[in-house]
């Protein structure tokens, strides 16, 4: 069987043979070694965050009260939209890749930008939660006095801290929160960096053939991102006291 | 079907030796970078052993060299330095990128018949970070109180600043990080190379066991070399960022447990990712050399599947003493008992495999038995430790240190050195010396046996690990003779190893050849050049049975061997086959199914045979 495929494979390679021209695999179908490759370092990093997580559960199991007096509390409200960001993130992401498959260029573009601003902000938002825009914020306080505070304050302002950086008292609450999210945002830097290599590309027409395959892989990673953010935001923020 | 890209050679220097991609040049890159430490880790055991069989004594012709400020003498932070660095240094810096850095790149792309690895860029930048680790290694023995001291275990608060507040810990503990990354990348490698670059009918029962054994390595290190990963970031975090993640008591809220849990939940897959690979060679080996099929070939590679699952269930057993509830214990007691049994399959194969074999005992072999043989002796008493009665005493006492030392030092170091004398000619192009190699292995299994058991008996008799003069205590004072000997046997087994060294270097540097397959073997690599082209197979290979096809009386009749390579067509087919002898599908067999038909060949239809004729 695999002969015959592996024949019929044949016919649409050109220049250079590619990691996805290799023979058809009775076991893994057209699954390419960069789209299997790319899931078996999921696996990996998916056990990375794991290790993260226990260390968070066990931290948060043994210490009472979990939240310091004085500390603020995390803003769930501000981090749900933000997590809505990063699903819609994971929807352009698809629609991209849907587009991508139909080789529909502009398309492709737009959605593969869409997703790269989804990512953006999610960043701009993380950063706004652990710092505050105080310039931005100042200039906006000029029009509306409650959001140019809002805006300008971050957590670091309302004294949570990791580990005693800033001076602060150790709180296993404050370390643990920023280990973890800001593994996570690096996680996010990274697929945004990846997205706009993908877009450059797409742009410079290397997938104008219809071979999709490194959209797709990059969105697994998207995806996967994503999918952690649930876990995290579920875990990190929406458990109460 | 030829699609796997043939690239040019590369012409410069850098291109070919230094950031080479070709998975061979890689492989012999980290068999460099393991022997180098593998001497170097085998000194600092020299000195452990100096230290407790000549306690107080300065250390002879060296000592004013590596201890200057002492005048050679070992004190108890040098040692507590010198035990730790001597664990970590064998087990992540020698023993893995010996057996898995090198064997698996050497041995997964030839074995399966790939013109190279899944991700051959990714392979490179594996082996550099791996250098990034070696610099932090040796960077530890040079800051202001020296290197890392609080056991490879590394375990909190000892490993925090409380108890090793030098630099050289940090150090040691970013080599770990360091290296588990470039071991996360190589396994991503090995998994994908495995699932996606087998030749046309190289099925999976028709792979070489010692490619299973990388394979399933492989898994464990991508899926628990995270963990530890985590544990490694959280604890230079407690050094050095103010967290508290580790630190409990007086001095914190955490949770030094905690670090113990992230450690064996990577630990423990760990001792199985140093034995798979060994278990592996081990089944091919024996196979190979008492020419015969390895005995239930697919009884081992689902022993195998079996252990590298249990693995994952069963790390609570280094925990036992640290107050777990009992009905936790009690489970993880069963769980590590149980996976004594695919272990013990495991052993009883190979005994089948060589039974009634005509044994060929050339190094290679000597030393496979030699790592069935310590390795049965590391399996049993692991059974002793498994068990909570027992473990209560014996428990951070020598006999652990034994029984580890047994199953994953001596079984591994045997083991690689055994695929060191027999993949050398798809190293260097030549086979080293037979008859050296036969002592060097002869004097190996001697000193290992005796040293690791003295240790175990001295560990029975209470001795603890890790303790700077054990005869301070005068209920161990009688134990200083026993002591004594064992440094002997480990003086003795570093200074056979000086054979090894000539052996090698003569092998590298001699301008002899052999020809492709000087041990008349049958998988794919012994088809190419020693050593191989630099994109392996010019045409990609299609296997048409499985890796062991010794004996078979019907391939001694038509090709006048006992063995026929896995890629081979019997020259006439057996009557009743009918013309099989169609060209078009050559590789009919190449289902799964296949691989059971291959099977049964090796071992049904020459009994058939027999007893027709
Ligand atoms: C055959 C079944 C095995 C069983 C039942 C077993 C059981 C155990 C147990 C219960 C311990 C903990 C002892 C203690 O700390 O009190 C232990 C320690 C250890 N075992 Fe095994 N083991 C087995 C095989 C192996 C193998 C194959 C390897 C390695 C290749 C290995 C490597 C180790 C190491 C490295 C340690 C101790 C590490 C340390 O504390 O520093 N074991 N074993
Ligand atoms: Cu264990």
């Amino acid at each position: 069987m695999s002969a015959e495929a592996a024949a019929a494979h044949d016919h649409h390679h050109h220049h250079a043979p590619r990691q996805e021209d290799y023979p058809v695999d009775p076991h893994y179908g057209q699954a390419t070694g960069g789209k299997l490759g790319m899931w078996v370092f999921l696996l990996s990093d998916a056990l990375t965050f794991a290790g993260f997580l226990l260390g968070y559960a066990i931290a948060r199991g043994g210490t009472k009260p979990w939240i310091p007096e004085g500390l603020p509390e995390l803003g769930i409200n501000f981090t749900a939209c933000l997590t809505f960001l990063l699903i819609c993130s994971s929807v352009t992401m698809v629609l991209a890749f849907q587009a991508a498959t139909e080789r529909n260029k502009q398309e492709t573009l737009k959605y593969l930008g869409l997703t790269i601003f989804g990512g953006f902000l999610f960043l701009c938002g993380q950063y706004k939660e652990y710092f505050g825009f105080e310039l931005l914020g100042s200039l906006v306080a000029n029009f509306h006095a409650d959001w140019g505070a809002w805006l300008a304050m971050g957590l670091t302002d309302e004294g949570l801290f990791f580990g005693t950086l800033g001076g602060s008292e150790y709180s296993a609450y404050g370390s643990t929160f920023y280990m973890i999210t800001a593994f996570h945002g690096m996680h996010v830097l990274t697929g945004v960096g990846y997205l706009i290599v993908i877009f450059i590309r797409t742009y410079m027409g290397k997938y104008d053939d219809g071979n999709t395959n490194h959209i797709e892989i990059c969105g697994l990673f998207w995806h996967f991102v994503d999918l952690v953010w649930i876990l995290v935001f579920t875990f990190v923020y929406l458990i109460p006291e | 079907m030829d699609l796997q890209p043939i690239h040019s050679p590369p012409t410069t220097f850098i291109k070919k030796y230094v950031f080479s991609t070709d998975h061979k040049v890689i492989a012999r890159q980290f068999l460099w970078a393991g022997l180098l430490f593998l001497a170097i880790g085998g000194g600092l055991g020299m000195l452990i052993r100096w230290a407790w069989g000549f306690p107080g004594e300065a250390v002879p012709v060296i000592g004013d060299l590596i201890l200057p400020h002492s005048n050679g003498v070992i004190g108890p932070s040098t040692y507590n330095g010198i035990f730790t660095s001597h664990g970590l240094i064998m087990i992540f810096f020698a023993i893995t990128p010996m057996m898995i850095g090198s064997f698996g790149n050497l041995c997964i792309p030839l074995a399966i018949g790939a013109r190279d690895m899944a991700f051959p860029t990714l392979n490179m930048l594996s082996f550099w970070t791996f250098v990034i680790a070696l610099l932090c290694v040796l960077a530890s023995f040079f800051v202001p109180m020296g290197t890392a001291a609080a056991g490879w275990t590394t375990y909190p608060p000892l490993s925090t600043q409380i108890g090793t507040p030098g630099l050289g810990q940090t150090f040691m503990v970013l080599a770990i990080f360091f290296t588990g990354s470039a071991t996360i990348m190589g396994g991503v490698n090995y998994v994908t190379t495995v699932m996606r670059l087998r030749a046309p009918g190289m099925t999976y029962m028709r792979m070489p066991l010692t490619i299973w054994g990388q394979w399933l390595t492989a898994i464990l290190n991508v899926l628990f070399v995270p963990v530890l990963a985590a544990a490694a970031i959280m604890l230079i975090m407690d050094r050095h960022f103010g967290t508290e993640f580790f630190i409990a008591g007086a001095n914190g809220p955490g949770d030094p447990i905690l670090f113990q849990h992230l450690f064996w939940i990577f630990g423990h897959p760990e001792v199985y990712i140093l034995i798979l690979p060994a278990w592996g060679f081990a089944g091919d080996l024996l196979s190979y050399f008492s020419r015969k099929p390895a005995y239930w070939y697919k009884g081992q590679v689902w022993a195998m599947c079996a252990v590298t699952v249990l693995s994952a269930i069963v790390y609570g057993h280094h925990m036992f003493l640290t107050g777990m509830n009992p009905l936790l214990g009690q489970s993880f007691m069963l769980l590590t008992l149980i996976i004594s049994v695919p272990a013990e399959l495991l052993f009883l194969n190979w005994l089948h495999t060589m039974w009634k074999g005509s044994i060929r005992l050339t190094t290679p072999m000597i030393f496979t038995l030699g790592m069935v043989f310590v390795f049965g002796l590391g399996g049993l008493t692991g059974i002793f430790l498994g068990t909570i009665s027992t473990d209560i005493y014996l428990h951070d006492t020598m006999f652990v240190v034994g029984h580890f030392h047994y199953t994953m030092a001596a079984a591994a170091f045997l083991a690689t050195m055994g695929a060191i004398y027999f993949w050398f000619p798809k190293f260097y192009g030549c086979q080293m010396n037979e008859a050296i190699g036969k002592i060097h292995a002869w004097l190996s299994i001697i000193f290992i046996t005796l040293l690791f058991g003295g240790q175990m008996v001295v560990g029975f008799s209470g001795q603890n690990r890790r303790l700077w003069n054990p005869f301070e205590y005068t209920f161990l004072e009688h134990l200083t003779e026993l002591n004594l000997l064992t440094t002997y046997a480990a003086f003795a087994l570093g200074i056979s190893q000086l054979l090894f060294v000539w052996n090698f270097m003569e092998g590298v540097f001699s301008k002899r050849t052999c020809g492709n397959n000087p041990w008349e073997v049958g998988t794919l690599e012994w088809e190419l050049s020693s050593p191989p082209p630099v994109h392996n197979f010019t045409t990609i290979p299609t296997v048409l049975r499985g890796p062991h096809e010794y004996a078979n009386p019907e391939v001694r009749r038509t090709l006048g061997r006992d063995w026929i390579s896995q890629t081979e067509e019997l020259p006439s087919q057996p009557a009743g086959t009918g013309g099989a002898d169609s060209g078009a599908a050559p590789a009919g067999g190449d289902s799964a199914d296949g691989a059971a038909d291959g099977d049964a060949a090796a071992s049904d239809e020459p009994a058939a045979e027999v007893a027709g004729g």
